[in-house]
């Protein structure tokens, strides 16, 4: 992809790595994490706290507390322009103009000396050189915009007098007050109760319709991603284990991983069932285990596991998995999540896709008992 | 607001009676008789010392002295000292000179004490920052009166550059070294105080929302870090303004200043009743009411904080 190209994607992240010096040593947060972002296409981020989903937004941003966080490989293309390579003055007039975000916790967030309206109308004031009177006028049709009851009179207010659920549609506003073009929402309703959160979510996705912007959503809560992103990609210690189209993801996953954690979600066809917790924590991240780094969690888990990391298997398609047995995970799920949601892709067919570096053995289905009995 | 003043006013009333009569009663029990005090080595004219005890209500009960002194400062008359003086002149030419030199100090405070944190707070860990702290800290080790008459000595005596101590009238520009002494241990700590405060809100969420809004990473610093740091750094200032304007006795001693400070000093040692308390406690009243000036500016800054 040659800079400033014309078909380039509208965001691209490269093979990023982030690592953390620390006392403890090298934490490598995120370790070769690759995607893209289409105009209008909204991607989830998944993970458990510490895979590096938030790092990864970080660094696009450029916000990265350093030192201890550094950038040290990888490139994040914007339109085709590596954003790790810009000068500072540059880089600064992307963030806010061209790419926003929207972070968890509104109220550590904003400024709590300053007034909603002041932060909201200071996007004009310094981007745009709008006049006091102009950026209000601006940023009370932004509230109005968000849906923030009474905007006018509430522009004046300080962060702490609003609700969590306003809190956050302010965030949204000062994200989107200049029309950027990549919105990145970092755990946007966590902070939040259910029915707010529902509430935000909407709100987004209202946001999507009106803008023709790329949402990069991150979370952790697979019930929120389900009717809002195109595509998925599940993060784990710092990688991508694996990466699909929405509804694939959610018929029949190619990780153990991520069938973990659906497993892990309430659903209504499965009332009365148990739910299950995928075991153990995610590794400290000074302290990778070799091989497949999910591998002392993993029911599944052979000998190439603990001594082989597996490459992102291109599986299909849009589709990879960075499992040594993916093709046992796509049949093993294709059969258990089919009742389910509409399945679109048959196991079958994701299976015969090519592109596979590393001959699969075939005795790979020791946890099947186990995994019958559920 | 304003009710939240007029309450912070009105303790005010409780105060001022409690601590003028403690400083009255200590006053008194300091020994030493004032009368003879006057007349120096000799035994006054027996006389004169009943007229003047007489003058001074000298012979009744502590309570009625207290009566008459509290009449007195009620109607702004705070007595005359035994040397003859009205205490109010003594207070006209004391308190200028004072505040001048407290300004001088608290300005020097606030221009290098600010700045200085700051820009060590933002390299926290770095060379600059290890240095100011160093230095500081030896700063505030050295006691006032050791760095009063060393650099009276080399900047005064030895250089030349100024005048070793203040002269009549104690213009502005005598009083930079005794401001500079005087503010010297408050740098230090305005400086600290700066330097914590914004190496820990540098890393706060909302200085990060800032940067991803896309703001210069001075507007970011200025305006929405430094606000936020300053709300601790006020509340030192405001309380050292105070304590400024109580005069400083060793700072004011070692460059001959006449201010407050060698005033009270001067006072105590010869048992003047009047002139002690009196000075004592407008300086009461200015404590107060530079605590409830940083109070209400807390509000100001930090719009989480109401006063109902």
């Amino acid at each position: 992809m040659t800079p400033g190209s014309p078909h380039a994607p509208l965001l691209e992240v490269d093979d990023l790595q982030v690592e953390f010096r620390t006392r403890d040593g090298v934490a490598k947060a995120v370790n070769g994490v690759s995607y893209t972002l289409e105009q209008g296409q909204t991607l989830a981020v998944l993970g458990e706290s510490g895979s590096g989903k938030s790092v990864t937004a970080q660094a696009i941003m450029g916000i990265i507390d350093s030192p201890p966080g550094f950038v040290t490989g990888g490139r994040v293309l914007f339109r085709g322009q590596d954003l790790l390579t810009m000068s500072v003055g540059e880089r600064q007039a992307v963030r806010g103009e061209k790419i926003s975000m929207v972070f968890q916790d509104a109220l550590s967030a904003l400024n709590p000396v300053y007034s909603v309206g002041f932060q909201i109308a200071e996007m004009f004031r310094t981007h745009r050189g709008m006049s006091r009177g102009e950026s209000k006028k601006r940023a009370i049709e932004l509230m109005d915009r968000v849906k923030i009851p009474a905007a006018k009179d509430r522009f004046g207010d300080f962060p702490h007098q609003f609700s969590g659920g306003m809190r956050q549609r302010i965030m949204i506003a000062i994200a989107i007050a200049l029309d950027p073009e990549v919105l990145i929402a970092d755990e946007p309703t966590t902070a939040l109760d259910v029915t707010v959160q529902a509430q935000i979510m909407q709100l987004l996705r209202e946001l999507l319709q009106e803008m023709s912007m790329g949402l990069i959503l991150i979370t952790h809560d697979l019930g929120v991603v389900a009717d809002v992103a195109d595509k998925i990609a599940v993060m784990y210690a710092g990688k991508i284990v694996e990466q699909a189209p929405v509804h694939q993801i959610y018929a029949n996953p190619a990780h153990p991983y991520t069938e973990g954690l659906l497993h892990s979600i309430p659903r209504v066809d499965r009332k009365g069932q148990q739910l299950s917790a995928i075991k153990g924590l995610p590794p400290i991240l000074t302290r990778i285990p070799a091989g497949c780094a999910f591998n002392p969690r993993c029911p599944y888990a052979q000998d190439v596991c603990r001594s082989e990391e597996p490459p992102l298997f291109q599986i299909g398609g849009d589709r990879r998995s960075a499992c040594h047995f993916w093709e046992d995970v796509l049949a093993r799920t294709g059969t258990a999540f089919a009742t389910g949601t509409g399945s679109e892709t048959r196991p079958s067919e994701a299976a015969a896709a090519p592109a596979k570096p590393r001959k699969t053995p075939t005795t790979a289905k020791p946890a099947k008992v186990n995994r019958a009995e559920r | 607001m304003g009710r939240y003043v007029i309450r912070r006013l009105l303790q005010m009333i409780p105060v001022f009676l409690g601590s003028t009569f403690l400083i009255f009663v200590m006053i008194h029990l300091t020994p030493g008789d004032p009368i003879q005090a006057l007349s120096g080595n000799r035994p006054p004219d027996p006389g004169v010392a009943a007229q003047l005890r007489e003058q001074y209500h000298l012979n009744d009960p502590i309570l009625v002295q207290y009566w008459y002194y509290l009449k007195g400062v009620l109607t702004l008359d705070f007595g005359t000292s035994y040397s003859g003086q009205r205490v109010l002149d003594i207070m006209a030419r004391a308190f200028p000179v004072t505040i001048k030199l407290a300004l001088v100090a608290f300005a020097i405070e606030f221009a290098i004490g600010l700045p200085l944190g700051l820009i060590a707070g933002l390299r926290r860990g770095k060379l600059f920052d290890a240095t100011t702290l160093i230095s500081t800290l030896v700063i505030i080790s050295i006691p006032v009166f050791v760095l009063g008459f060393v650099l009276q000595f080399v900047i005064g005596v030895k250089l030349g550059w100024i005048r070793p101590t203040v002269g009549e009238g104690a213009p502005l520009k005598e009083l930079l070294l005794p401001g500079f002494v005087l503010g010297s241990l408050s740098v230090a700590y305005v400086l600290r105080l700066t330097r914590t405060t914004v190496a820990e809100n540098v890393r706060a969420d909302y200085v990060r929302t800032a940067t991803a809004k896309g703001l210069a990473r001075k507007r970011v610093v200025t305006v929405h870090l430094l606000r936020n740091s300053l709300i601790p750094v006020v509340t030192f200032l405001g309380a050292d303004l105070g304590a400024l304007m109580g005069g400083a006795i060793v700072t004011e001693a070692i460059f001959n200043v006449p201010g407050v400070g060698n005033t009270i000093f001067q006072a105590i040692k010869f048992g003047e009743v009047p002139t002690v308390v009196s000075f004592v406690t407008v300086l009461v009243m200015v404590y107060l009411l530079a605590n409830l000036l940083v109070d209400l500016l807390y509000a100001v800054l930090d719009p989480r904080i109401r006063y109902e």
